[in-house]
């Protein structure tokens, strides 16, 4: 297909996407209010519409608009591709990932028949009135969770990905130049260390990067005025992709919030708070399951963490709402996997009483509510706290726990760390194969979490910076080979899993961008 | 995602080929040698050798790394002078043989991107290159093969929207994003056309997720 064509389906479904938003209806809002403006003429009624929208800062929103749409659409676009392409173009991907959703499927249902709970009940109204008084300080109580355990953890997840084979690949036992000798053994295409300062090339040592305690090039600290200075007029013009352009460098932490809400398109109108109320509305109304698995979660995993206890209460508000939320449903187009499904009780089989359990689709696993804690740095607003969280993950995080070919996928990224290991330090990762530490068994938990709750909080919202930064979650991959290089001295003395495990056990002295630098600009190669 | 009616160009003027099984050719023995993997070869042929005008082949690609399309092609003056003629060289669909870039994904190869006119055709030839011998089967799935339509003929929706960017001017997407200010100025042109969009579907969510206020539950579906 030729890129006209491409361009065209892009447009086409860009157009189809926000016919039915939002700002779709305030535009054609304003467009009828203007027609009394004493500007506009009968004459030139659709050039002075058009001038009016652009003057009155509607068609920047647009143009966000558009831009974040962009960002997510990942595949070629070839119209005539089916559904199920679009979600994960590789056929035994596709299988991998529907039988590891039948497992937690199963360990699901099978966690409700042990303790005989329903999936999803309606409080009675007592309770629901006793929630509404502890909205604010959920944490406060403590419900007997021992029962519980979480569906699945990072590990189980990595057990899958070892085990992944394509069936078209000649997967003999004899080595050749095309083994692997990682523990991800699926012929993906990553990106080499060229390819990576190509693609990371505002990250090299000649561009100025908050984050470094001082450079070669300009003083720091005129560095970061300037900076600060460029961060603030990139705001004052809303331009979501100046802003993803400037943030490349890192955000001065004073406009960090702003500049994350741009560039996700994140807004805090009337309409985006009253939803948020409705959401918290449909958790008081409906106790499911999963509230239980966020408790559980939070409580092993947020609340232990010093970082992050303080914010225990805005976890579960944004955790449950999350999970009451259908718009997250729309990520299921681009996504691998699927949402179960069940039927209201009662109904077993009939389609007019199909539901998607839980309503966003979403069944949390250990550590999940490590990708919202970060952002309680940032936002002290529940509901604008929510919406960027939402945003993140339907653009970001989901490739975390999902089987698909894409580059930020997890599969993609867990290659590119062995890859980038086994190119660049090959005695550590030969070193550290012959004593059966494979790397991978300890970088993996980081990329899941994406460093959420290993680094230091400033280094690791640095990190995500430059996720939004490069619309990509390849730094990850990266940022952990980077690790292990800086530790490879030590890497190189241990002589068992969990003394590698203990060398690399506290990340949170890291600083992230000289890491990122050194091992990204100044690596022989 | 949902398919946008008249997105695709192809839909309407399929030609109804019969396409064979795919013929293996190799030269030596391709069990002592591996690394010789041979060619594919797959023919198309249109219902009772009528003629007709290719705009577009379209296909699901498997593990072939290059395609080769020749046409047997008649000549308009002397209608008996038939001959094959190549209308596509050595046309990439997996840019890095070593991996699944590219190896399952749906291609279309539009009249525009062919060496000669594709016009008076009774047969299509596609020959299939393999990509390395790690893969062990390589093939096409789904090939459609669709004529120009008539000049008169009405769609549903005009071809609107491959009018916006002319072939030959279309801006270079470098990381699959194009120009947003190009983009932009397309948005304005199209503003108008959401209306017809929009009545034949709208994207706008209700956001309810229980059935007429229930939303109880006791175990998941594993269907």
């Amino acid at each position: 297909m030729d890129e006209g064509t491409e361009l065209s389906s892009t447009i086409a479904q860009i157009v189809h996407k926000l016919s039915g938003s939002q700002l779709h209806f305030q535009m054609e809002r304003q467009a009828k209010e203007c027609l009394n403006h004493p500007s506009v003429q009968l004459e030139t009624l659709k050039e002075d519409v058009k001038q009016y929208l652009r003057k009155s800062g509607w068609e920047k929103k647009l143009q966000n608009a558009v831009y974040q749409e962009l960002n997510m659409i990942h595949t070629s676009g070839n119209p005539i591709a089916p559904p199920e392409h679009i979600k994960e173009p590789l056929t035994y991907m596709r299988k991998a990932q529907a039988s590891w959703e039948k497992r937690i499927l199963k360990s699901l249902n099978s966690m409700c028949t042990e303790l005989s709970i329903p999936l999803s009940r309606k409080r009675p109204i007592n309770e629901q009135k006793e929630l509404l008084t502890k909205w604010n300080e959920m944490g406060t109580d403590e419900p007997d969770l021992s029962h519980f355990r979480p569906v699945y953890a990072p590990k189980d997840f990595l057990e899958v990905l070892i085990n992944l084979r394509n069936p078209n690949f000649d997967n003999s036992d004899q080595p050749s130049a095309t083994s692997h000798w990682g523990l991800i053994q699926v012929p993906l295409r990553v990106k080499d260390l060229s390819e990576l300062r190509e693609f990371f090339s505002e990250l090299s040592l000649g561009y100025g990067q908050l984050g470094i305690e001082e450079s070669s090039q300009v003083p720091q600290d005129i560095f970061e005025n300037e900076h600060a200075r460029i961060g603030r007029k990139v705001l004052a013009d809303q331009d979501s992709a100046a802003a993803e352009q400037y943030i490349r460098q890192g955000s001065p932490t004073e406009l960090r919030a702003e500049l994350w809400g741009l560039i996700l398109n994140v807004t805090s109108d009337p309409e985006d708070i009253m939803y948020y109320e409705q959401l918290t509305t449909s958790v008081i109304q409906h106790d499911l399951l999963v509230d239980n698995l966020f408790y559980k979660d939070v409580k092993l995993t947020a609340s232990n963490d010093d970082y992050y206890f303080v914010f225990e209460d805005f976890l579960y508000q944004v955790l449950l709402c999350f999970s009451r939320d259908t718009t997250v449903l729309e990520h299921f187009k681009y996504n691998s996997a699927t949402p179960p499904k069940s039927y209201i009780r009662g109904n077993l089989g009939i389609e007019e009483f199909a539901v998607v359990y839980p309503p966003n689709g979403v069944i949390p696993f250990h550590g999940f509510s490590m990708y919202v804690a970060p952002l309680c740095f940032l936002y002290n607003e529940p509901p604008r706290l929510y919406s960027v969280f939402r945003e993140m993950y339907m653009r970001y995080f989901f490739r975390l726990h999902s089987i698909s070919s894409s580059s930020s996928g997890i599969v993609s990224l867990c290659l590119q760390f062995e890859t980038l290991l086994q190119t660049h330090l090959p005695q550590l990762f030969y070193h550290l194969h012959e004593i059966s530490a494979q790397p991978l068994r300890i970088a993996f938990k980081w990329m899941v979490r994406v460093f959420s709750g290993y680094l230091a909080t400033d280094q690791l919202l640095l990190l995500w910076d430059r996720i939004l930064g490069y619309n990509s979650l390849e730094i990850i991959a990266v940022l952990a080979a980077a690790v292990f290089a800086f530790r490879a001295e030590n890497l190189m003395e241990v002589t068992s899993l969990a003394a590698a495990e203990a060398v690399l056990a506290d990340l949170s002295t890291l600083k992230v961008i000289p890491l990122l630098q050194i091992f990204l600009f100044a690596t022989v190669t | 995602m949902d398919l946008i009616p008249g997105s695709s160009s192809m839909c309407d003027n399929m030609v109804a080929c019969s396409i064979k099984a795919p013929v293996s050719l190799q030269i030596g023995n391709m069990f002592t040698d591996a690394a010789n993997l041979g060619v594919l070869v797959i023919d198309a042929v249109s219902p009772e050798c009528t003629s007709f005008n290719l705009q577009e082949i379209s296909f699901k690609n498997n593990y072939t790394a290059f395609l080769m399309v020749r046409l047997h092609k008649q000549d308009p003056n002397s209608p008996g002078n038939v001959k094959w003629v190549t209308c596509l060289r050595n046309y990439q669909l997996m840019p890095c043989p070593h991996t699944e870039e590219g190896a399952q994904d749906y291609f279309s190869i539009s009249r525009q991107q062919m060496l000669i006119e594709p016009d008076n055709i009774t047969a299509v030839r596609l020959i299939l290159r393999p990509a390395f011998s790690v893969w062990l089967n390589f093939g096409l799935e789904d090939i459609r093969i669709s004529e120009t339509g008539k000049e008169d003929s009405e769609k549903t929706l005009p071809s609107w929207l491959s009018s916006l960017t002319p072939v030959g001017q279309a801006p270079k997407c470098q990381n699959a994003i194009p120009d947003p200010d190009k983009i932009s100025s397309s948005i304005q042109q199209m503003w108008a056309l959401t209306e017809v969009m929009q009545s034949s579907k709208t994207t706008a969510r209700v956001g309810r997720f229980d059935v007429d206020g229930c939303y109880d539950i006791n175990l998941l579906s594993y269907t």
